[in-house]
């Protein structure tokens, strides 16, 4: 199994997550991570979504997907030619005694403490999957209260739009 | 044109304006507002049915005698639930159907208010699209999206979801709406590298086989496919969803393929060379177990719907486009071929198959106690009833004897449930049929199991006048799963006798319906019977075939195992040449 990341766009209307995630199910493919949100147009939603699938099952999921009539458009994108993120959010315990280590590794991870309490402090790190898998390793000693995190977004490089094609696609229907 | 009129009158205008003559369905609360407007309308047809998912069938068995896309109504909760074994059946057979329900009032939506489901997530996995409506300027517009859906592209069922106030309230109703669907866009011309590329692997084949599905019907391109047949000389199968397609009758036609195919078309695909798929989706009840599916052939797979390419079988030569077109294309580009000397030569393939065919021929076993045998049934119907009639099979037994002892040599002449497998689809789709094909004779091919299932529409084909026949094929049993307990469950029959050689009695019951009913249980009575039943035009007709409950679908693979495996009757195989 690998991991491969699709940037769907998909036209912004009620109920288009839920056509996406069922499809998903029951097709028997499995979703790794999931993020959506708006675009630079209103028109356009822009799911971002790791599968955890072979080559040719990836082919059908993508196939299958296309034929959601609310899809417009869906690129795999490399990880090479690509610039992928996380955010996180964690809270890990940090009294007088432990909060300058754990704000020096803040400082290394090049993160952001965003709230601070006696006995604890929360801290807001964003990057790929590898880098925050890692600082959860380097702060769990001083013990991680709570953590949450967002699915993965992922932009290509250069100077290329994937949406461009897909927003003349809705003006030409309108 | 625009006009202020309500949501229901916009509702029933859109239908009217894109050709809807009839529609099968069952009021109620949510779906009130819509059928008062449908009492004044001079164009559709309402077709008051006894049981929603008779509506839903009935849409389906119109849509394929007429080609047009079958309409179905029904109110919010129940009425739309009952809906949702139609849809099923006609997303899995590509059936265009559009499926129209009330919904509560947008405000209450997600209240559980009275009669409310979310029927647009319920049939989320089920339909081609689906739309849930809650402004009535929406209404018109939606309609024509959902027709342009179900119709073009891959067909198949799409279903309007209408809240009850979008119906009450007034819009501006204005024709033709503008589409807004950026996101829909079917692939019909097939890509020409393609189309020459199996035009070569045509020609350079030795063992090729034409395997037919239920796209090629749909794409209208049942002539197409016998010139491409004709010219290249290659051996014919058609699927359960393409019978008649191809004239059974013709001599390079070898059958149906599949669990119960005749051995010759299985053993053409087994032992080909090359397939050439058209508009068909190796489905399990076709391939058996896939990784012993044709070993040797190099696959060419037309499809509309490029999901389906190498979805389960590796296609060589993915061909994406509407079948009409494809098989033009590849009629010119054969022709290519052969202007510039190249043919195949399939002499030693046919002397293979022609011994196939003629060492194990479609049979069956008569009973020595004088009781009816199923298979004669079908086969005096085919010669009494002739090729011109509608044929509406439902699931099991009388479906598969159907679908190979009744000669189809007519496009669509055959309608069944194949890909759901739907017990109860005859009695309902043979009543549409009948709806979009008036002078056309329709008999429905039922099962006792089958026809206790939806038989109460019945009672709508004799008011609305309707006169489907139906012949009941009565073994008094499950008989398909009677036949697996058989073969399978070392004959333990756990529930499947229904015991209906007495009980309903149908041909009562079939007077009861206001239909005339006739019994017949004797092989010499079977010829009067039918023509009896050909006699009798104003009213339906219900024929109780009561046959013996041993008569067994052959040939059959058994379940899960390879195609090399048929078996032509109990304990009896195939003998295949080894040295091909």
């Amino acid at each position: 199994m690998s991991k491969h990341t699709l940037s769907v766009l998909v036209e912004n209307r009620p109920g288009v997550l839920a056509r996406v995630a069922s499809l998903f199910s029951r097709r028997g493919f499995n979703i790794h991570s999931l993020a959506v949100g708006p675009t630079e147009h209103d028109e356009i939603s822009r799911m971002t979504i790791v599968v955890n699938v072979e080559d040719q099952p990836l082919e059908q999921v993508t196939k299958q997907l296309n034929k959601l009539v609310n899809v417009l458009k869906i690129v795999e994108l490399d990880p090479a030619q690509s610039v992928q993120r996380e955010l996180m959010l964690i809270k890990v315990r940090a009294d007088a005694e432990s909060r300058s280590h754990v704000l020096e590794l803040v400082q290394l991870f090049r993160a952001r403490c965003v709230d601070v309490a006696p006995d604890a402090v929360t801290i807001e790190v964003t990057g790929t999957a590898d880098k925050l898998d890692a600082f959860i390793r380097v702060l769990e000693p001083f013990g991680i209260k709570e953590l949450v995190q967002s699915g993965m977004v992922a932009i290509g490089r250069g100077s290329r739009s994937i949406t461009d094609r897909s927003l003349r696609a809705l003006d030409r229907s309108a | 044109m625009t006009e202020q009129m309500t949501g229901a009158q916009a509702l029933v205008r859109a239908l009217e304006n894109v050709g809807v003559d009839t529609v099968f369905g069952i009021p109620g609360g949510a779906i009130l507002p819509a059928y008062d407007p449908l009492y004044d309308s001079t164009k559709v047809r309402h077709v008051l049915v006894r049981h929603e998912q008779g509506a839903g069938h009935a849409a389906e068995g119109y849509a394929q005698a007429t080609g047009r896309v079958g309409v179905c109504m029904a109110t919010s909760g129940p009425g739309a639930t009952n809906l949702v074994t139609p849809i099923a059946d006609a997303y899995m057979d590509s059936v265009p159907i559009v499926a129209i329900t009330g919904q509560v009032p947008s405000a209450m939506i997600g209240t559980d208010a009275f009669q409310e489901a979310d029927i647009s997530g319920i049939t989320m996995p089920i339909t081609k699209h689906n739309f849930l409506v809650t402004n009535p300027d929406d209404i018109a517009r939606t309609i024509a999206e959902a027709f342009h859906i179900a119709s073009t592209g891959r067909p198949g069922p799409v279903l309007v979801d209408i809240a009850k106030d979008a119906l009450q309230a007034q819009t501006t109703f204005s024709w033709p709406p503008q589409l807004q669907l950026p996101g829909y866009r079917p692939v019909t011309k097939p890509h020409s590298k393609q189309i020459r590329e199996a035009a070569r692997l045509i020609v350079e084949s030795k063992r090729p086989v034409l395997y037919v599905g239920g796209g090629v019907h749909k794409a209208r391109a049942a002539a197409e496919l016998r010139r491409l047949a004709e010219m290249t000389g290659i051996p014919v199968v058609t699927t359960l969803m393409a019978r008649g397609t191809f004239p059974d009758s013709h001599p390079q036609h070898l059958g149906m393929p599949g669990m119960h195919g005749t051995v010759a078309a299985v053993g053409a695909l087994q032992r080909s060379d090359l397939i050439i798929a058209l508009g068909t989706r190796f489905d399990d009840r076709v391939t058996g177990k896939l990784s012993t599916f044709a070993p040797h052939a190099k696959v060419v797979h037309a499809d509309i719907d490029p999901a389906e390419i190498s979805k389960n079988r590796h296609a060589d030569v993915p061909i994406v486009g509407d079948c009409r077109e494809v098989i033009s294309d590849l009629i010119a580009a054969v022709q290519n071929e052969f202007d510039a000397g190249r043919r195949g030569d399939y002499e030693a393939w046919w002397k293979v198959l022609n011994h196939y065919r003629e060492t194990y021929p479609l049979g069956y076993k008569e009973f020595d106690d004088g009781s009816l045998a199923p298979q004669y049934v079908m086969q005096r119907m085919s010669a009494i009833v002739g090729p011109d009639a509608l044929y509406v099979a439902g699931v099991g037994q009388h479906q598969m004897w159907a679908a190979h002892f009744i000669s189809h040599e007519r496009p669509g002449s055959f309608i069944n449930s194949g890909g759901a497998g739907t017990m109860g689809f005859a009695v309902p789709a043979a009543m549409g049929a009948k709806v979009g094909r008036p002078d056309t004779v329709v008999w429905a091919i039922d099962g006792d199991g089958c026809f206790q299932m939806t038989n109460q529409e019945l009672a709508t084909c004799t008011i609305e006048n309707i006169p489907i026949k139906v012949a009941v094929i009565n073994n008094g049993n499950l008989g398909m799963v009677r036949q697996w307990q058989t073969l399978f469950y070392d004959e333990r029959y756990s529930n499947t006798n229904l015991h209906s050689h007495r009980i309903p009695d149908f041909v009562r019951l079939a007077e009861a319906y206001g239909c005339v009913g006739l019994r017949c249980d004797r092989p010499e009575d079977v010829d009067a019977t039918i023509e009896k039943a050909m006699e009798i035009n104003d009213v339906p007709v219900v024929v109780d075939f009561v046959v013996h409950q041993d008569a067994m679908v052959w040939p059959m693979v058994p379940p899960g195992t390879s195609n090399d495996d048929i078996k032509v009757a109990r304990d009896m195989a195939p003998v295949w040449d080894t040295d091909d």
